[in-house]
């Protein structure tokens, strides 16, 4: 089974994407900022990083750039889920090492069809 | 909506587009035609009926044909049959075609344009193999409501967040609030059309490869074949047909075969009957 860790601080928003991840297969974990997704990713890397922007303590583009520093941290496979929707945003996004970017809202078919694309399903 | 009605409209539809309505799918009528018996400031379905008994209004007839087709499509629909095109039928026509250099691709029902898009974006992708190349894209659709929209080249923000990549989204549109627009250069690479494949396609010429995706499992027995056959003689010996998923050539025309180990994709069948394979 693949991981996800879901970085969302509503705790709405990490709950629908749990739903979503679980039903395609994913054992899901949660953290509700940067700070405590960096540390989760330092204590185990995940397959794949849902990742949110704007978070209080540790911004989502923030926690990205120390991911890819830490050993072996270009391995996860990072989606942004935000409501940055912006094309600034999203170059930001990917020079900063995301492999996919999802505008919000979304649904369980974006959520599907951007993970299966990066080959994640 | 009583049955004469059913009856009258069901035909209508048929014999405008191969659309074929079960009786069971009253109700589809019925809600789809309301907002287009107001649009055409009639107050009910019967009145539409009323009206078209008693003279052909085309934009009515159009308008009851848009409203009853399904438009849905999405930038590399199932992913496969785009990553074969780049990977497998276009390397074989630059090898084939390297004495003429000219490919010539139509997208048969195109919808609003994801389709036709998503190869211009394959094409452009590996432009430099193609220096010299002179490759046409051809849309069709038989809704000019979609071809508008497929040439203006503009879709939602949920609409490129379906099967289009983000690098091809950063690379190739451009953003206006919540709408994204293709970029003008992929745009020119298509060359869109209003047709109706019930008609014979030879006006448009002679292809290499032809999408037909996601239209024929709306027609019946008779509809499929008379397409697929029209279809064929317009389609070189070596070329290559797309159809959807859900769709075949088995037991409804010879003229194409399978692809061995390709999903989705058919030759037309040899003249000596020998088994299509690349
Ligand atoms: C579901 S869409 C398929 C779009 C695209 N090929 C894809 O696979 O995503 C079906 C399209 O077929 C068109 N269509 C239906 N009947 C047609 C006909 N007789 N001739 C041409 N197009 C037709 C509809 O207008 C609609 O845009």
């Amino acid at each position: 089974m693949k991981t996800c860790l879901i970085v969302d601080d509503s705790k709405v928003v990490r709950m629908v994407a749990r739903k979503i991840l679980e039903e395609l297969k994913f054992e899901t974990s949660e953290a509700e900022d940067g700070q405590i997704a960096l540390d989760v990713c330092k204590a185990e890397l995940p397959d794949a990083v849902l990742l949110d922007w704007n978070m209080p303590v540790m911004s989502g583009i923030e926690f990205l750039r120390e991911l890819r520093k830490l050993p072996e941290g270009d391995r996860p496979l990072v989606v942004f889920c935000t409501t940055e929707n912006d094309m600034a945003h999203i170059q930001e996004a990917l020079a900063a090492g995301a492999n996919e970017y999802i505008m919000k809202p979304f649904d369980s078919e974006i959520i599907e069809t951007k993970f299966s694309q990066i080959g994640l399903l | 909506m009583n049955s004469s009605d059913f009856e009258f409209l069901s035909s209508l539809l048929y014999k405008q587009s191969g659309l074929v309505l079960t009786p069971d799918k009253g109700y589809l009528l019925e809600t789809r035609l309301q907002p287009v018996a107001r649009s055409h400031g009639l107050n009910s379905i019967e009145q539409i009926v009323s009206t078209l008994r008693s003279r052909r209004d085309e934009r009515l007839v159009n308008s009851i044909t848009d409203a009853m087709t399904t438009n849905e499509s999405l930038f590399f629909r199932d992913r496969t049959p785009f990553e074969q095109f780049k990977t497998v039928v276009l390397p074989k026509l630059l090898e084939t075609r390297a004495a003429k250099k000219q490919i010539r691709i139509w997208s048969a029902a195109c919808s609003s344009g994801q389709e036709p898009y998503s190869l211009s974006m394959i094409l452009d992708e590996l432009s430099a193999r193609l220096a010299g190349w002179r490759i046409e894209i051809i849309a069709t659709d038989i809704s000019s409501e979609m071809i508008a929209r497929a040439r203006s080249g503009i879709y939602s923000q949920f609409e490129v967040q379906r099967g289009l990549p983000v690098q091809l989204l950063v690379k190739y549109f451009q953003q206006d609030g919540d709408r994204w627009q293709l970029n003008e250069k992929i745009r020119r690479m298509v060359t869109f059309r209003e047709f109706n494949l019930l008609q014979d396609p030879r006006a448009l010429g002679n292809f290499d490869v032809v999408f037909c995706r996601n239209v024929l499992i709306y027609f019946d027995q008779n509809t499929k074949r008379q397409v697929l056959d029209g279809i064929s003689r317009q389609m070189a010996p070596d070329g290559y047909l797309y159809l959807g998923g859900a769709e075949t050539v088995i037991s409804i025309t010879d003229k194409f075969q399978p692809v061995k180990g390709q999903r989705g994709m058919y030759m037309p069948t040899g003249a000596g009957g020998q088994k299509a394979a690349i």
